[in-house]
């Protein structure tokens, strides 16, 4: 894909590398962290800072202007995934490398139908909804209980920077 | 014919009016909502997805939960409140100081107020096509009651047109409804709305086609598709042409300050593209060059509800204050602290360019 | 019915649903929700057609649903021009498609 492509993937709505407010997790400290690390895919100034407020380790740092795009301290997340169920915009998300040998565990938002249980196969998606794999629901919880439903997804590790939605019921 | 009088009136039930009419209603002054929908909440309701902004703007809350705490607010005044639904205010007669209202479609009232907030809203656009007028062309807002207010699906298969925060937020909640949305259309080389919510329906898989529009739509009586085609950078169609099947075309092409009544008040009016229309010039206070009105929301431009809801409350204080209520007038700065907060982010550019056009520091007296 | 019957956020309770009535639409029975209006009933029940404009006979429908636009204008108890998208259906209503711009029922204005 040469640059201008890049900018109009980007431009529709497609993170295609990293920028302020849409960075990786340092590997180092990611590869061996137990229930994950924060992803955060917000690379827009726009005035919105439930993720920081919500964050209850203090890891998604206080912003000094609402507009500010997200900063995050890797050390204190917990992976708790409080801020995948409080972002209004869908963009956070929490990937577990240690899951298994060859799976990781991807703690992503979900709010549409049919909502899965836990054992359903679903399809695991990339940022412009293709199917890069299928995953195994380990559980789905609903932290502010406000129907942003938090889906947990056992995958294939190879996808961490890929997997970023679901989607469940008739698609086979 | 049936009259009706308050302190303060306010035209328009949605975010900037209810706030308008909690604030002023708080210090006291009487104050009469007029809203021509068959209830109120304006835009609110329609909204399921969580607003942007701060706690100070019900961050994280769902729109239809907004218009919820909104509406409870004003029950706590409610003996200073006083609401008609399914009223539409038809005019202003500044020689008689009188509104002129219609309650259904047949009964007529006359409205006197010592001061009033004009919280009209805005409408929606359309752009010219052939086809335009065939039924399922709709406009966003309409497909929104439709789905959200009403639970009637509205349609199997929609095109979007446009992709502002409109165009995508509706698309996600067409997929919430179980629509398919075929694909979104955006003229622009760039989507117009947050890029959290393009990012949302494109993981999902709904194509956003930068750089294309609608060429026109067919249909025997109803919309059975429509054919959209690229645009090179200076909007000129390139020839490429794709045919959609749908059953709804979706405008999400901007709305339309609401100014009709300010007009009817003799208020200074300028043409302000980065606001979407004619709006009225204003002070601080939200007051428009005739001292009797204020104005708040997309009626003084077209913005976020978050910001809506702070120049509600700025015109509602600021009105009752006007009329020797015990308005807390510390609040002013406060409020326009939140609102320059709202508008500092890099889409908030234009609206700032836009609000230096028609702001001056106070009417003459 | 083509109505939402499940959705993930919203609940039942949240739509604006008064009782069910009947009605009728170009003489055929139908039903919808009273209180809500009658446009969205109708499109409930799959009619997308409300009326025919008067020099081109286009179909017009649905459009702005603020009763701002007038495409939705229907004939209602025998009275042309009303916004089906504003005006709340009741039982036993007789909608019709508008043809042109309506028949007006001229009623007697005076009687000694």
């Amino acid at each position: 894909m040469n640059e201008k492509e890049k900018e109009s993937l980007f431009n529709s709505g497609v993170l295609t590398g990293e920028l302020p407010g849409a960075v990786r997790p340092p590997q180092d400290l990611w590869s061996g962290k137990k229930a994950g690390l924060v992803i955060v895919e917000c690379p827009q100034r726009i005035p919105c800072n439930p993720c920081a407020t919500s964050c209850p380790a203090g890891s998604i740092l206080p912003f000094s202007d609402i507009n500010d795009t997200p900063k995050i301290e890797y050390s204190k997340c917990t992976g708790c995934a409080i801020c995948v169920a409080a972002c209004p915009g869908l963009a956070c998300f929490v990937v577990d490398l240690t899951f298994s040998e060859d799976k990781a565990l991807y703690k992503m938002p979900y709010e549409m139908l049919p909502l899965p249980e836990k054992g359903d196969t679903v399809a695991c998606l990339g940022r412009q909804g293709e199917e890069l794999a299928r995953g195994t629901v380990e559980a789905v919880t609903q932290p502010k209980r406000d129907k942003t439903y938090v889906v947990h997804v056992s995958a294939p590790k190879e996808f961490a920077n890929d997997i970023r939605a679901i989607r469940t019921g008739d698609w086979a | 014919m049936t009259d009706f009088t308050a302190d303060i009136l306010v035209v328009g039930g949605g975010a900037a009016g209810l706030s308008a009419a909690s604030e002023a209603a708080s210090y006291g002054s009487k104050v009469l909502i007029v809203e021509s929908d068959l209830e109120l909440g304006g835009q609110l309701v329609k909204q399921t997805h969580k607003f942007f902004g701060s706690k100070d703007e019900y961050a994280g809350t769902r729109g239809y939960k907004i218009a919820d705490i909104l509406l409870d607010e004003i029950k706590e005044n409610g003996q200073n409140v006083r609401i008609l639904t399914n009223t539409a205010v038809t005019g202003y007669y500044m020689e008689d100081n009188t509104f002129t209202a219609m309650r259904g479609e047949e009964s007529y009232m006359r409205i006197k107020a010592r001061k009033a907030i004009i919280a009209t809203g805005a409408q929606e656009r359309l752009i010219p096509f052939p086809n335009n007028d065939l039924p399922g062309v709709y406009g966003a807002g309409a497909v929104q009651t439709l789905m959200n207010v009403y639970g009637v699906t509205p349609g199997r298969r929609v095109l979007m047109v446009g992709a502002g925060n409109i165009g995508l937020i509706v698309s996600y909640q067409l997929m919430q409804a179980g629509v398919e949305v075929a694909a979104v259309v955006e003229a622009m080389p760039k989507v117009g709305g947050y890029w959290v919510h393009a990012a949302k329906i494109r993981r999902l898989g709904v194509p956003i086609l930068l750089r294309h529009s609608i060429k026109e739509a067919f249909g025997e009586k109803v919309i059975e598709g429509a054919v959209i085609m690229e645009l090179d950078d200076k909007f000129a169609p390139t020839g490429k042409e794709e045919r959609v099947s749908c059953d709804v075309i979706c405008m999400a092409v901007g709305l339309s300050p609401t100014t009709e009544l300010l007009s009817h008040a003799g208020c200074k009016m300028k043409y302000v593209p980065e606001l979407c229309g004619f709006v009225a010039e204003r002070d601080r206070t939200m007051r428009t060059s005739n001292p009797d009105f204020w104005s708040a929301g997309d009626a003084m431009g077209i913005e976020e509800a978050s910001a809506a809801m702070v120049e509600g409350r700025i015109a509602g204080l600021c009105a009752a204050q006007s009329l020797g209520f015990p308005a807390r007038m510390e609040k002013l700065d406060e409020y326009w602290a939140r609102l320059d907060h709202l508008r500092a982010g890099e889409v908030g550019e234009k609206i700032r360019s836009g609000i230096g056009k028609v702001t001056c520091g106070a009417w003459e007296a | 019915m083509e109505l939402i019957e499940e959705h993930p956020v919203l609940e039942q309770s949240n739509f604006r649903r008064g009782d069910k009535v009947g009605f009728t639409f170009d003489g055929v029975a139908m039903e919808g929700f009273g209180g809500a209006p009658i446009a969205a009933a109708l499109h409930a029940n799959g009619v997308r057609i409300y009326r025919e404009t008067p020099v081109m006979n286009r179909a017009r429908g649905f459009f702005c649903a603020i009763g701002k636009c007038s495409s939705c204008f229907m004939v209602v108890d025998g009275i042309p021009n009303v916004r089906t998208c504003v005006t709340p259906l009741e039982a036993g209503m007789k909608v019709e498609t508008q043809r042109g711009k309506g028949q007006a029922i001229i009623a007697p204005i005076l009687q000694e």
